[in-house]
């Protein structure tokens, strides 16, 4: 059984909450004393039935608020799959909320209000789902019961987000008309929209194929760990630990250390115990090499015939996230992987408006803009472009006064 | 070109060892907090997958109440032995001699609240700036918004408004001097997963997870476990029954559930159908909606 991640985009107002909540439960993913919380629980629907949205409400200022502040995540599980959702708040001003939980999925879900078609915040949501590449989109056309359960309603909405999702180059988007209030298509198949001849969203999430091949050209492992025991008997061992970031390896590659440019080849692959002959993107390995070389912390293994880029100069989108501005005159710390390294901004190209998508020009960047940057490291980064290969493609800013996270990066081009 | 995939299972351990290998790498001084329970010893043994044949570049830390189980201590100093690694024990006893905190009164009088000074004062006397734990973000409300890393002020509390975005499979471990990381590699497991790994890997567990006869009596609807260090009356019927625990922890505050589950596969069938979720049993968490999130404000695990 595999499993899948995938995040929530839309607000409380849109039934996310509710939807989430139906998931959960209508896939006895409730148990019995959170259930029996709901019940004592003051809020409930219209009709008297549980309000199913205070199954993702976490913190005290959100319950009083009745608003998501921060992303939760929550776990269910099928015959079929095994799935984690990261259950990401709507509103603009939590962007980098929506973008944390986005940051780590394979597959959104965009819940649009069918009484009130693609809106603003339609566009905004969809607009991170392409700035982050998110493989898989799912367009859920929610409230059904609330426009007769009409398919015009859903071919006029669907017809707009298609020209939208054409604009941002979104793949692979599946729409499905639900009602999480009343639970159509969302677990169990609509009696209600008999012209609906798709999969509920449920069914959809179980068989979506999130699968990839391998992949050497993109073989990256950064390291992480050098494990050296330095024992009488284990006196030369010295095994290079960290995750297989994208790409596979093979005992006997040539594999070269990034940034020295040492290449040498794979003598033996362990997973504890275990000794494979090769290993996949997502595997926590240990390398072993035939060369006794240099290598520590923050280097990363590469296939030896596919080198990533290698530059100081970098084009990057930005999404800001800190209440303190961009500010071009400080050293941040950039962190790629396990790499930590100075880093200037040294331009800002623009600035996009997230809710009409123009691009403006830009003097100044604060929380939650969105738009693209050069920067300058003090090292060289071995990446490639976040299009081409994610994993490797992304990084985050620290700023060394408060040492907070202030800005994620997706690397888009070299810079001159 | 064949298509491969990670079992479930298998992507989880990969990420909880890339974690414990950041942690490795970003900290001076890293400890992983020991309990006794499953999900810490879940922990060792992504430990032992992500440093062996090295040694442990932590130390592991337990926050002892004196009012264990002690059925724990024994599997505690045996797993110590075992592995080789380093153990330094936190005692809440000591804490309460010193008068840095009072001892519970009254019939609920538990020591799983004054466990936060003592793990506070372990981590300063010690210097530690990382601290490992096997919190999930299934058990509760406020867990499930927690970061990996989750950053601590120098008061130990957690500040859910303030807490670092945490992208991809980045982790900012930056702090100032004072503060710690509370960091939790298995925050994406649920229950059941951490059984099905336990199984899988053939980890041996303190007897107490298992079924077995005992003296009980009932407080609040739960099952406690009757011991010296639970304040009984009159009013407290002991009765012998067949019971197991589904965590690990003060005696005073965890409850038992009746059970016939002798055997590994009898607990995975028994929690896949159950209808009580696992903190549930946990008196501690009882007391307002949001117990959870206060304690961890606090500096609680």
């Amino acid at each position: 059984m595999n499993l899948l991640k995938f995040f929530t985009a839309g607000s409380v107002d849109d039934g996310k909450s509710t939807l989430i909540g139906r998931l959960l439960y209508d896939t006895d993913s409730i148990l019995a004393d959170q259930l029996e919380a709901l019940q004592q629980s003051n809020r409930k629907n219209d009709d008297g039935s549980i309000d199913l949205a205070i199954l993702t409400d976490g913190l005290r200022a959100e319950r009083e608020q009745g608003i998501t502040i921060d992303v939760a995540y929550k776990y269910f599980q099928t015959e079929k799959r095994k799935f984690i959702i990261a259950d990401t708040p709507g509103h603009i001003q939590y962007t980098r909320n929506m973008i944390t939980g986005a940051s780590t999925a394979k597959l959104a879900i965009i819940l649009v209000d069918a009484r009130n078609g693609v809106i603003e915040q339609t566009i905004r949501h969809s607009y991170l789902v392409s700035l982050l590449g998110i493989e898989h989109v799912v367009v859920c056309l929610n409230k059904m019961d609330m426009v007769d359960y009409s398919e015009e309603v859903f071919n006029t909405i669907t017809d707009r987000y298609k020209t939208l999702a054409t604009d941002l180059s979104l793949k692979d988007v599946t729409f499905i008309p639900i009602s999480a209030l009343k639970g159509d298509n969302v677990v169990n198949e609509s009696e209600h929209m008999p012209w609906y001849k798709g999969q509920s969203l449920l069914h959809f999430l179980e068989n979506v194929d999130v699968e990839t091949g391998p992949d050497y050209n993109l073989a990256r492992m950064p390291v992480q760990w050098v494990v050296r025991p330095q024992t009488d008997e284990l006196h030369d061992y010295r095994g290079y630990a960290g995750r297989v970031l994208s790409g596979s390896f093979n005992v006997n590659d040539k594999v070269t250390v990034l940034p020295s440019g040492t290449s040498s080849v794979i003598e033996r692959i362990e997973i504890f115990d275990q000794t494979p002959s090769e290993v996949h993107a997502g595997q926590s390995v240990t390398l072993h090499l035939k060369d006794n070389i240099d290598i520590s912390r923050g280097d990363v293994l590469v296939n030896s015939d596919h080198l990533p880029q290698s530059s100081q100069l970098i084009e990057a989108d930005v999404c800001w996230m800190d209440t303190r501005p961009l500010d071009e005159h400080i050293t941040y710390l950039l962190q790629h992987n396990s790499k930590v390294t100075k880093c200037k901004v040294r331009e800002i190209t623009h600035k996009v408006d997230i809710n009409t998508l123009e691009k403006q020009e830009a003097y100044d960047f604060k929380l939650n803009d969105i738009g693209r940057i050069v920067i300058k490291t003090a090292d060289a980064l071995a990446f490639d472009f976040y299009t081409d290969n994610k994993a490797n493609g992304a990084a985050i800013l620290i700023d060394s006064r408060t040492n907070l996270t202030v800005a994620a990066l997706m690397f888009r081009a070299v810079a001159d | 070109m064949s298509k491969y995939n990670l079992d479930y299972l298998d992507e989880l351990e990969a990420e909880a060892i890339h974690i414990l290998r950041e942690v490795a790498g970003q900290f001076e001084k890293p400890a992983l907090l020991f309990s006794g329970g499953k999900d810490s010893i879940t922990l060792v043994r992504l430990a032992e997958k992500a440093f062996r044949p090295g040694k442990f570049p932590f130390p592991l830390v337990h926050i002892d109440t004196g009012h264990n189980f002690e059925e724990t201590i024994t599997y505690r100093d045996k797993m110590i032995e075992r592995i080789g690694e380093k153990l330094i024990v936190g005692s809440v006893q000591d804490s309460i001699d010193q008068g840095k905190v009072v001892e519970q009164k009254g019939k609920n009088a538990s020591r799983n609240s004054l466990q936060t000074v003592t793990l506070l004062d372990t981590i300063a006397a010690n210097g530690f700036d990382a601290c490992i734990g096997g919190a999930r973000r299934d058990e509760e409300k406020a867990r499930a918004k927690e970061r990996i890393f989750s950053v601590r002020d120098e008061f130990g509390q957690w500040d859910p408004k303030r807490q670092r975005p945490e992208l991809w499979n980045i982790y900012n471990g930056k702090i100032h001097k004072g503060e710690n990381v509370r960091v939790f590699p298995i925050s994406n497991w649920t229950e059941l997963d951490v059984w099905n790994y336990i199984r899988r890997e053939n980890i041996e567990l303190p007897s107490i997870y298992f079924a077995h006869e005992r003296d009980v009596i009932t407080r609040n609807g739960q099952l406690m476990a009757a011991s010296p260090f639970l304040n009984m009356d009159e009013d407290d019927i002991v009765e012998h029954k067949k019971v197991r625990f589904r965590t690990v922890g003060d005696m005073s505050c965890t409850a038992a559930v009746e059970s016939d589950a002798d055997q590994l596969d009898d607990i995975i069938a028994e929690i896949s159908e159950s209808k009580i979720s696992e903190r549930g049993a946990r008196m501690d968490d009882k007391v307002s909606e949001a117990a959870m999130e206060d304690r961890k404000k606090g500096g609680y695990f």
